[in-house]
């Protein structure tokens, strides 16, 4: 048995019917469950005090906005190369959950920003390429609205997805280029003796699962959705044209 | 209640945005869902 099989809709619409309930759940689970130890049970800095508890949303909304991007590009890729509808219409499901994140990485960086750096915003190269990043989603989404013709909006919109992954690479990457920027570097390493203290590293843990979950849990619902949509259309195009 | 000391309005509003935000998407998205099916109840309908 083959991944691309799950390319055609209706094998689509079946596995994903039987996954999704379990996915809903285990992402509300983890999520409350991270948020609540974050919140609750988790100390003050000893530099920052409780700013430090913006954590457990900031770096999981972060990280989701450059890998909503990334799962973007591997779908519209495969739409380019392969023309499997699915993966254009999943690329297309991710974008309002990827732009959602994006907004509230920007959103709680700046309430950090202010009592951390004394600045809610600064032209920064982490939050400038997440700012680009931010416009190239509300680009990508209006673009998929705006163009009739929905498999050349997928071509389309696929183009401006592998132009605007540089910006989300850059989003990434960004304090390793610059050196002058006010955003220090990941919290996060494999490398034990840079991430973050463990009373803070496990419950950011419990809260990058419950956001990596929530995220495939809405494209698949989202998918599902565009597909129905398309073949409701479709279905009305076809009694139209016999008339 | 945990006392979140000078900082707690910066904290309360970063939680308060976030899920916010996550309950809308979660929200719309769901209304999107029915709405759609729906649609597509009503066009097999009509084709059978």
């Amino acid at each position: 048995m083959s991944l691309w099989e799950y390319a055609n809709p209706v094998k689509f619409m079946a596995l994903s019917g039987r996954v999704l309930p379990v996915l809903t759940i285990m992402s509300a689970v983890l999520l409350v469950a991270g948020l609540i130890w974050g919140f609750f049970f988790t100390p003050d800095d000893y530099k920052q005090g409780s700013t430090v508890k913006i954590i457990f949303l900031h770096v999981p909304a972060a990280m989701m906005a450059i890998n909503a991007w990334v799962m973007m590009l591997v779908a519209s890729l495969i739409w380019l190369i392969r023309r499997h509808h699915v993966s254009a219409l999943a690329a297309k499901a991710a974008a309002p959950i990827g732009i959602t994140m994006t907004l509230i990485a920007i959103a709680t960086g700046a309430i950090w920003g202010k009592p951390t750096w004394g600045t809610y915003w600064e032209w920064d190269p982490r939050l400038t390429a997440f700012m680009i990043l931010l416009v190239f989603y509300l680009g990508y989404i209006a673009l998929w609205e705006a163009i009739e013709d929905k498999d050349t909006a997928a071509d389309l919109t696929s183009i401006l997805c592998m132009v605007g992954s540089v910006f989300a690479l850059l989003s990434r990457y960004a304090v390793n280029f610059w050196s002058q920027g006010l955003h220090q570097g990941a919290s996060l390493s494999l490398d034990k003796e840079q991430h973050v203290d463990n009373a803070f590293y496990f419950p950011l843990l419990v809260c990058i699962g419950a956001f990596i979950l929530l995220f495939f849990t809405l494209v698949l619902l989202r998918t599902r959705t565009e597909i129905r949509l398309r073949r409701a259309v479709a279905l009305a195009n076809r009694r139209n044209s016999h008339g | 209640m945990v006392d979140l000391g000078k900082h707690a309005t910066e904290v309360l509003l970063a939680y308060g945005v976030s899920i916010v935000m996550i309950i809308a998407l979660v929200g719309w998205s769901l209304a999107q869902a029915k709405r759609a099916k729906d649609q597509l109840a009503r066009q097999e309908n009509t084709h059978k």
